[in-house]
């Protein structure tokens, strides 16, 4: 099964007004690994993605999806392949009802009325909500719209699942929802996000950008550990590897600085 | 600021209207799209300064209306928030064509108000309508009918996006305008001066969105096509709801019906 690869070989891309968006990235995910590509802002994150999708050709470098290499030509087959879900929900759910929305991918595709009834029912109730078919998406909460807008992803079951910050603007307990569900699925996943407790619950491989280049691979456990990694790609730890600030134990650095925030500590203390 | 807002839920409601099942609604969008386009010609066809024999006319978006469930009173706002259009087509006519042509008890009334009065009404009959069919079809799926009556492919994607960009407007518009509206005090900030960067801001920050939003439809398989859910089916509703509005639609056409009724209640008591 060679169809739920993704396989980067010395990728360069600069934008037309000369900017790097990323360059020198190379990186093979094979079928069913979860990957999270983590970095500050402007690391070349969603410039990455939207290679990934076939919106953005490299300059330089080769990219295969899939049983096929990234050109203009065979981007409808590449954007088969990938299921790609948005940052922003609004931008992917616009047809006035929640139902038409799942069903546009598969329409498309071409499948008969019948089949796309069913894959829309499954998919949204996948993704958990199928009581929401028939309202108009622009009602829908944050959370709901996200779940809709993975359900019209999944409706049109691709091999690969790209997500850009699938937790942001979730509550905690949706974002909770959204990592079950996540965790629940076999697809290959590739997850840009700057949630690294996300990327440490769900994706067992991280990818580190920093500047446009890769500055790290590997189990995601490891690298979200390595301090200095993290300071030089302009991250911090996990919220879940740090000490807990009110009711932990504090760990004193050896130059006297504590690492953990101590503010709201003083504050309980003198309030 | 709140206007905008407001608007912005007002266009999403004729999109719930449209998702209603209604005798009127699973009518297939070609017979409706027809005889809306029949009636719009047979409106517009009359003379200039015909008043009586268009009235009759109202009575295809009343029954649309009726049938399809929707509220007349949403529809008069609409109408009234473009009117300024064809308000502005006939204002003149009264200044320049002032010969009389009506004398209604002692009151003299020229050419030019009843050719202006004449043009209202027909603006009320014909975007009316038009509203009406959009509010019990769905504007996808009266693209959809376009595509399938032959309009050229370019043309109803055109309109495909128009529709969907002007919700992203609308919602960039009203996000802008309250960052404003919350940083202004007292009318400070809110003057001209600011319009032409937020102007600017406006378009590019839509023309951002609006890339985004077409990348998103390509990647669910976009490539011009329309797909409704509903399946196309001409039947024999579809053949008398067209043949029946079309004997009315000449016989308004032809005969002047208020006159017609009139002249026999005159007999009559005569």
């Amino acid at each position: 099964m060679s169809h739920h690869i993704i396989e980067a070989t010395d990728l360069h891309y600069s934008y037309p007004d000369g900017t790097v968006g990323i360059k020198e990235i190379s990186f093979r995910i094979t079928h069913g690994e979860s990957v999270a590509i983590v970095g500050a802002n402007g690391a070349g994150k969603s410039t990455l993605l939207q290679h990934l999708n076939g919106y953005l050709i490299p300059s330089r470098g080769q990219l295969r999806i899939g049983d096929y290499p990234l050109t203009k030509k065979n981007v409808k087959a590449v954007r088969r392949t990938v299921g790609m879900v948005f940052q922003d929900p609004d931008d992917q759910l616009f047809m006035p009802s929640v139902f038409d929305d799942v069903a546009f991918g598969p329409l498309n595709l071409g499948l008969p009325p019948d089949e796309v009834e069913t894959c829309v029912t499954q998919a949204l109730e996948t993704v958990g909500v199928p009581h929401l078919k028939h309202r108009p998406p622009y009602k829908l909460s944050g959370g709901e719209k996200r779940a809709v807008a993975i359900a019209s992803v999944l409706s049109m079951s691709p091999n690969i699942l790209v997500m850009d910050e699938p937790s942001s603007e979730l509550d905690p307990r949706a974002r909770r929802r959204l990592i079950r569900l996540l965790k629940s699925f076999e697809h290959t996943k590739v997850i840009a996000t700057h949630d690294l407790d996300m990327a440490v619950d769900v994706c067992e491989r991280t990818i580190v950008l920093s500047e446009g280049r890769v500055t790290a691979d590997g189990p995601t456990l490891e690298l979200l550990q390595d301090e200095a990694l993290l300071e030089k790609s302009g991250l911090e730890k996990p919220l879940q590897m740090q000490n807990c600030p009110i009711c932990g134990d504090r760990k004193e650095k050896p130059d006297g600085n504590s690492n953990i925030i101590r503010a709201p500590r003083r504050g309980l203390q003198s309030g | 600021m709140a206007a905008i807002d407001r608007h912005f839920f007002d266009i999403g409601y004729m999109d719930t209207l449209s998702s209603q099942q209604t005798p009127v609604h699973q009518l297939d969008p070609r017979a409706k799209l027809l005889t809306t386009l029949v009636f719009i010609v047979m409106v517009v066809s009359f003379g200039k300064y015909e008043i009586s024999a268009l009235i009759p006319f109202f009575i295809y978006p009343v029954f649309l209306c009726a049938i399809g469930n929707v509220p007349p009173a949403y529809l008069l706002k609409k109408l009234v928030l473009v009117s300024p259009f064809a308000i502005m087509l006939g204002i003149f006519n009264p200044w320049l064509d002032r010969e009389i042509m009506i004398r209604l008890a002692g009151i003299e009334i020229s050419g030019g108000w009843v050719s202006f009065a004449s043009i209202l009404i027909r603006f009320a009959l014909t975007v009316g309508a038009a509203l009406t069919l959009i509010a019990v079809t769905g504007f996808n799926a009266v693209c959809m009918a376009l595509e399938k009556m032959g309009a050229p492919k370019v043309f109803v994607v055109q309109l495909l996006f128009l529709h969907r960009y002007m919700f992203v407007l609308v919602d960039e518009a009203a996000r802008i305008f309250r960052a404003r509206a919350l940083r202004s005090f007292g009318g400070e900030g809110t003057g001209f001066k600011s319009y032409g960067s937020l102007v600017g801001q406006l378009l590019l920050r839509t023309m951002d969105r609006a890339q985004r939003i077409y990348l998103a439809m390509s990647c669910r398989g976009f490539e011009g096509e329309i797909h409704v859910m509903q399946p196309l089916r001409f039947g024999s509703r579809e053949i008398v709801f067209i043949f029946g509005w079309l004997a009315v639609f000449i016989l308004m056409r032809f005969y002047n019906l208020p006159v017609l009724i009139g002249s026999v209640i005159t007999e009559l008591t005569r």
